[in-house]
Parts: structure tokens; sequence; C-alpha cells
């Protein structure tokens, strides 16, 4: 990917999850990478957001793009976060980074009214494609070979949508995209590369 | 980026503040001196002040040289000069030997103008607060209304934080680094053993040595060893001085057998000879006595609801004395109030003392940050 690919393409996942949130919001964007998305947040609807990073070089990057930023890992929760102290948590192409999974989006519910995920679709049709061919899939959404990949958990739209009822978390809207970019709502699992999700509580 | 050089040649300035200063024990100072230093130019807008907090040892003298001592290098002068991080191209930086110091500002060693003798132990104790005030008068006189920002490591960080509190009208930004909203049980354990140190040492004499003409050396020397431990991380030391041994071999006596004794002998052997004990028992009481949650119940996001400026608070991965979580205590809290705030925990192997070094993360987290600031 070239970096103006690259550049449309985050520009992309910054609109659909913009449109999710309102203006002037307070938002928690976890995995928040060098800040750009918080940016993006603040420039397009004035938002009070604060990013969660661990990675050194992006907490560098998120105070050189005057990005609030913490550098904690989440992996251990999201203790000192206060009780539905946000509007919207953010979690964007990260969830698949981070072992504690089912901790995590518990933490994110209780910090915030509803959450915002993205997530790369492992049961994608090119990915079934590769596996079926012999090899761990490479593609646009998710972009490393096996012996590097940053990302330790592996789902589907399907599975994730299952651990949502497991535990208790209501699916608000789900949007999927094909690797092009358009929307898809034929058989997402399997014809979706990009995932995005709006969580929030399921009523008791 | 600009050429990357330093300050060079600086020399010190006196300020006498005739209006008496009330202090955070009650006590009152009919006036006082402050040295200070200050390096690049303040613009016409005043907007480009920054305030350079020293910490236990520390002092005016923040960056550059003066004539004719070419080796007397400013305590942080990697940090600030041009086209260093602090850029004094930039930024007019102000350093200042607080109150109740021994680098020239008011303090034990001054004379009380009641007595014509040196204060020694009759000066009274004066607080993080107390500093804050004393250097907003600094401030006034400069010609400062607004610092762009204040900063320091340890317990210049807490001066940071208490301006942030105490004039919040007064400072845009706050650089909070290696520092700690108060002390913790420990801290204060570390600072009594200190003090004890210097207190039972028969040169002492109730603090009033000064005018015996003779110096309690060996509890300052004591006093300096405990803490220079608290300074430093354990992996530091083993790298450092491991179980290297002075002679090569043990020499089943007191005398120096390894190489970490004959360190931190040294290291105080050369604090005595120039620290003033008063001042350094003062020191460690004003870091006793900070806790601004106190007045709150201990609630300190309560504490920090004055704040406005914005936040850089830093910490390090080795830093024991005041560990990374107690950074993320004021983090929290300064989330709490929905202030701005980056917080970067800084990988170095260093311990407390890495907020004094050059390595080059912590340098680009501090770069990246005041480059932000605008003026």
């Amino acid at each position: 990917m070239n970096p103006r690919e690259f550049l449309a393409r985050e520009r992309f996942d910054f609109a659909v999850i913009a449109n999710w949130i309102p203006p002037g919001e307070r938002v928690l964007d976890l995995g928040c990478g060098d800040g750009n998305l918080l940016r993006y947040l603040r420039e397009t609807k004035a938002v009070l957001g604060y990013g969660v990073e661990i990675d050194h070089e992006r907490v560098l990057g998120c105070i050189r793009n005057d990005v609030d930023v913490i550098q904690i890992d989440i992996e251990g929760g999201l203790s000192g976060f206060e009780d539905r102290s946000f509007n919207h948590v953010i979690i964007s192409q990260a969830l698949q980074a981070m072992h504690a999974t089912e901790r995590i989006l518990g933490e994110m519910l209780r910090v915030a009214e509803e959450a915002v995920v993205s997530f790369p679709n492992f049961a994608y049709r090119a990915n079934r494609a590769a596996i079926a061919e012999g090899h761990m899939p490479v593609s646009e959404n998710l972009p490393y070979a096996w012996y590097e990949t940053p990302n330790v958990r592996f789902f589907t739209i399907a599975d994730f949508e299952a651990l949502c009822g497991k535990l208790g978390i209501e699916i608000r809207e789900r949007l999927a995209f094909d690797e092009d970019g358009r929307a898809v709502t034929d058989d997402p699992n399997l014809n979706g590369s990009l995932a995005f999700y709006r969580l929030g509580r399921a009523p008791c | 980026m600009s050429n990357i050089h330093s300050i060079g040649i600086v020399a010190p300035q006196r300020v006498r503040f005739n209006e008496a200063l009330t202090l955070k024990s009650g006590a009152r100072l009919p006036g006082f001196d402050l040295v200070f230093e200050t390096y690049g130019t303040l613009n016409a807008s005043c907007s480009n002040a920054v305030l350079v907090c020293h910490a236990l040892s520390g002092s005016h003298h923040v960056a550059g040289v003066h004539a004719g001592q070419p080796n007397h290098v400013g305590w942080w002068d990697n940090l600030v000069g041009p086209g260093k991080p602090l850029d004094t191209d930039k930024f007019f930086v102000v350093g200042v030997n607080n109150l109740g110091g021994c680098y020239g500002s008011t303090g034990p060693l001054s004379f009380n103008p009641e007595t014509g003798k040196r204060y020694g132990a009759d000066f009274p104790l004066v607080t993080v607060e107390d500093w804050v005030a004393a250097q907003a008068r600094l401030a006034d006189h400069l010609g400062v209304d607004t610092w762009a920002a204040v900063l320091g490591g340890s317990l210049g960080g807490m001066q940071a934080l208490a301006w942030s509190l105490l004039f919040p009208d007064r400072i845009r930004h706050a650089l909070v680094i290696a520092s700690a909203p108060k002390l913790s049980a420990q801290n204060i354990a570390f600072n009594e053993v200190a003090r004890q140190a210097i207190i039972s040492d028969p040169d002492f004499h109730g603090g009033h040595y000064a005018e015996r003409g003779v110096v309690p050396a060996n509890g300052l020397r004591l006093a300096r060893m405990v803490g220079h431990i608290t300074y430093l991380s354990d992996g530091q030391m083993d790298e450092k001085f491991g179980r290297r041994l002075r002679h090569g071999e043990h020499k089943f006596s007191y005398e120096v057998d390894f190489e970490v004794e004959s360190y931190l002998r040294y290291q105080g052997n050369k604090f005595a000879g120039f620290f003033d004990a008063n001042t350094y028992l003062m020191m460690t009481k004003a870091l006793d006595y900070f806790d601004p949650a106190y007045d709150y119940g201990g609630n300190l996001a309560s504490a920090l609801a004055r704040a406005q400026a914005k936040f850089l608070v830093a910490s390090f991965s080795t830093d024991w004395r005041f560990s990374p979580a107690r950074s993320r205590e004021i983090v929290f809290a300064l989330l709490h109030n929905r202030r701005h705030v980056a917080y970067a925990e800084i990988d170095c192997d260093a311990g407390h003392d890495s907020f004094l070094l050059d390595d080059a993360h912590y340098h680009s987290v501090m770069r990246a940050y005041l480059e932000n600031i605008s003026v």
C-alpha cells in the first residue's frame, strides 16, 4: 500500500467512525496509534478526546500531533478510568492485537456509554481463499505475514457477534465493507473485509 | 532544526523583594533575595517565558557556564539551550534558586536582619507553595504575567504542579517529570534517615553550626549517601558497580572493599563540601509536606480541579523513588477534571535520576511537547 492509499484508507475508517460520534463528545480511543483519529475527530467533531497507547514511538507521535495520550497497557484493564466518564470509547483495528478480549470489551462499556469497535474479518472471502490454498492470509486489512503480525486474536464477524451475545453486549449497529470500501449487506461474514460496530450494554 | 549548542557564558542575577512574605507555616519573612539566571529573550508579548524549577540539590544555574568556570555546567544543560528540547531560541527560560536555598537566595546561611547573625536553624521552614509564591514575585519582577510553561523533575515537578493550582491563570503548560502528588511513607522514611544523620552530627549544634565556624559534614555526607541510593535503580547500580572490588580482593576491614562504597563516599564527601545542612533539612521537609490533596480530604482529583494548564506528565520505568504509578495518580486526577494531559512512561534504566539524563526518547518527548507550545 503506498502512502496515499494508506491515507485514503485511514480517512475512510475515520469517516465511518466519525459518523457515529456526535459533536462535542468526550471520546476515549484505545490503541490510538499516532493519534490521527483523535486529531481527525477534534478537527471535524470538536470532541474532547484522549488516547491510550502502549508503544513509545506512537505516544511520541500523539504528542507531536498535540493529542492527549496516556501511555499505559490496557491488557490489565482500564482501572483509573471512571465509570461512564466518556460518551464513546473507540477501539479501531486494535482489538485483534490484544489478549484480554473479554475484559477489554467489558471495561469499554464500563467507562463509556457506547463503544465503537472495528476489526478485520478473518472469514472474508479472500482470507478463506488464502487458507484454502494453504497459506495464512495477507491482505490490505490483514497486512502482516504470520511471523511478524502484531495480531494475537484471529476472529470473524460471526465469532465477534457470538461473543457479544455471551457478554450481554447489545449490537446497536453494524457496518461491513469489502476491500474496495463498498458497503456489504449480503452475508457480511463472507463478503466483509472490515467490520465496524456500535455497541452498548444490553438492557437488563 | 536550528544548530544545537550550549547557551555559553551566563551570569546569575539577584533581586531583592522588600515586601514581607507570610509562609504556609504562618512564619513571616520580612523580605528576601532570589538569585536567578535567564536564557534567551523575552518576546514583546511576554508569551515565551518558561520557568525551570530545581529539585533537592539544584540551583538557578540551569544551563551554560559561568565565566572562568568552564567545568561548572548548568544542571539541565542537556535540555536547555539553543536548538535543544527547551529551545532558548524560542523561549525565555528562567532558573531560580529557591527560597531557603544555599546558592545565594535568602536562606539559613543568610544574615537575619533582626539579630545580625546567620539564620541557621531559625530560618523558617518553607514549603513548595512558598517557593511558588516567591517565584511569582520573580515573574512580576521580570514582567511575566503568564508562563508559557513551568517545568521540573522530582521536587521541581511538584512546583510545576503547585503553580497550576496556586496561579491557574498564570501558567499555560505544566511539565511534571519523575514526580509524585505526595510522598509515600517510604519516601518520608528515607528523608527522616537523612535528617537524623544531620541532626545527630555533633557538629550540628542545633542548626547553629555556622556561628561556630563548623559544618555537620558527616551527617550531610550520610544524608547524601542514603539519598543517592534512592536516585539510582538496582539494575543500574549492578551495571555500574556490580560487586567489583576496589583492591581486587576482600580486605576484611571496614575500609572500602566494593566499588559502590567508594562511589557513595565520593558523592557524600563532594556534597558535604558545598551544600548547607539546614537547607537540606528544609528541602526534605518541603518534600514531606507537599500534598495538594491534604486540604481536600486526600482527594487529589478535587485538589486538581483548580488547574487550567495543559500537562505533560512523564515517568521513568526504573524510578522506584517516584514510580510511574505515582505519576499516573496525577494523570487520572487530571483526567477526572477533563484537563489536557499527555503521559509518557519512558523506558530508562537510570532510576529517578533519569530525568537529568539525555535519553534520546525522553528528549524527543520533551522536544515534541515544547515545540507545540505557541508563543
